[in-house]
């Protein structure tokens, strides 16, 4: 006897535990194979870029927090650095360096939650997560300290920062940095010899490193793939030039590769925070910047390694208080597109764990 | 470091093999013409020496005369970068031919910028509203988009 068989879709979001935030895949399933997926957006599109042109260049600085929440310090960042590359603006060093401790401090928040929601998706459900939460938690007192807010920080602004770190910032700082590499190993041991995270992650969903950067994927999905490409090397920002760190790779482009390259990315920053805080000099935190402040007519584009990939923002100014455009080159958005690809032929219990090593923030997706 | 092309050797060597395809250069920017875009893009990405394999971003400007694409491509072989702009003077029918087909980054990117824009990439095999809904009057990033 022949049975009859039909495709069917399965929707999975908008509102879906895995698909973190409101996004949301049109499944086309022949069985528990996935034929072909749809990704839907725009469930959390503001407009940003539209927004930003009504504002002048300083009010932009809030939106930029509500880009990836996950991780606005570098939003922050990617966005002033543009601005002073358009308007030729010299930073003071003691505000690039502390710029760059708040950076890698996001990086390790952001890849903590990226790894803790990896396993999350593949069905450790919660216990890992909340201990990346618990280290968190530790960044976001930090950051508290600093400006006061935890999540939407506005700290940095047009040639320089909002205000200098308080007084018990830094031994605060050497605490933390002291204890993180302790937790990291222990917990990489527990997860890393696990039998069911290695069968789930191992040879699973592989980007090759061509298709990778056809897809022009960046950050740890890139790296993740065997290509050795981190701005912080490529194109030095900030004083990167100045400290001692390793780009980690990965060797077939697997999940379990992009969940390593993460994991090793946060060491490294660990060893950068040591060196920065080591180097940090005293002196001004602003550089002399117009209240009402005119960049000259122009364009430019000035870019980061955010903790998701390149971070850029594309300015053009007409000699106004506002910008006349600005474009975002969201990480989040671009490292989709490989997606479908991944998804395609393999079975839908892997779809969400692909999806999870992937690393997105829905509201950079959508802007 | 991202090495900066100077923009007048790839230039010379455009001239040579697609003459009269520039527009106009500086520093690291070269203008193409609208028609001859794709041919540009795939010469720049296919050249020995060129290899521009990797699109960074792509995204347009509405100068109100002309709308501006705008497209960063980087080589990860050589670490050189290069801004490509074209421009779309068709207000009423704004044209390009897509470049998804060189590198499928840009397949999102062109959605967004005919999401938001209006420019018709010709080529794109699923070109479709990417953030706003089908039905939405109007493209909201263009200059005299009223709400």
């Amino acid at each position: 006897m022949v049975l009859k068989t039909e495709k069917f879709m399965i929707n999975a979001g908008p509102q879906h535990p895995s698909t973190h935030g409101v996004f949301r895949m049109r499944f086309t399933l022949d069985g528990e194979v996935i034929q072909d997926v749809e990704l839907v957006f725009g469930y959390l599109h503001r407009g940003i870029e539209k927004l930003a042109e009504g504002l002048t260049y300083t009010q932009d600085i809030v939106f930029t927090d509500r880009l990836d929440y996950l991780a606005s310090m570098t939003n922050n960042q990617a966005y002033v650095v543009s601005v002073e590359k358009l308007a030729g603006i010299q930073v003071p060093e003691r505000a690039e360096y502390i710029r760059v401790i708040m950076s890698e401090l996001m990086r390790i928040s952001s890849h903590l939650m990226a790894v803790g929601f990896l396993l999350n998706d593949l069905g450790a459900f919660l216990t890992p997560l909340l201990y990346m939460y618990r280290e968190r938690e530790k960044i976001l007192d930090l950051f508290d300290m600093v400006c006061g807010q935890r999540l939407t920080y506005n700290y940095m602004r047009i040639g320089g920062l909002s205000q200098d770190i308080p007084e018990e910032f830094l031994p605060a700082l050497k605490k933390f940095i002291d204890s993180l590499p302790r937790f990291i190993d222990e917990y990489d041991q527990l997860l890393a010899q696990n039998e069911i995270m290695l069968v789930r992650t191992k040879n699973v969903g592989i980007l090759s490193r061509e298709s990778a950067i056809n897809n022009s994927t960046a950050g740890p999905v890139l790296r993740g793939s065997g290509v050795k490409w981190d701005i912080r090397k490529a194109d030095p920002y900030s004083v990167y030039d100045r400290f001692n760190f390793e780009v980690p790779i990965g060797n077939i482009g697997d999940i379990y590769d992009r969940y390593r390259v993460r994991i090793e990315e946060m060491l490294q920053s660990i060893s950068i925070l040591k060196q920065a805080i080591e180097q940090l000099p005293q002196g001004e935190i602003q550089a002399k910047v117009p209240r009402s402040f005119r960049p000259p007519k122009g364009e430019a584009y000035g870019h980061i390694e955010g903790p998701k990939g390149e971070l850029g923002f594309y300015l053009v100014s007409d000699g106004s208080v506002n910008p006349y455009r600005l474009h975002i080159r969201p990480p989040s958005l671009l490292n989709l597109t490989v997606l479908r690809e991944l998804l395609i032929g393999v079975k839908i219990a892997d779809a969400m764990a692909i999806f999870g090593s992937i690393d997105i923030c829905v509201g950079e997706v959508d802007r | 470091m991202t090495l900066a092309l100077p923009a007048t050797a790839i230039v010379s060597k455009l001239e040579a093999e697609l003459s009269g395809s520039i527009v106009e250069s500086s520093d690291n920017t070269i203008t193409v013409k609208d028609e001859f875009l794709f041919k540009v893009a795939s010469f720049l990405r296919t050249t020995p020496g060129l290899d521009f394999d990797y699109l960074n971003f792509v995204t347009a400007v509405d100068y109100q005369a002309y709308f501006e694409v705008i497209y960063n491509l980087i080589s990860l072989e050589h670490n050189h970068g290069l801004i490509m702009k074209t421009r779309c003077n068709n207000r009423e029918k704004p044209e390009l031919p897509s470049v998804i087909s060189l590198w499928r980054g840009a397949d999102f990117q062109e959605r967004e910028i005919y999401d938001l824009f209006g420019i018709v990439f010709t080529g794109h095999p699923n070109l479709k509203r990417i953030f706003l809904w089908e039905g939405f009057k109007g493209y909201p990033l263009r200059k005299d988009f009223k709400q």
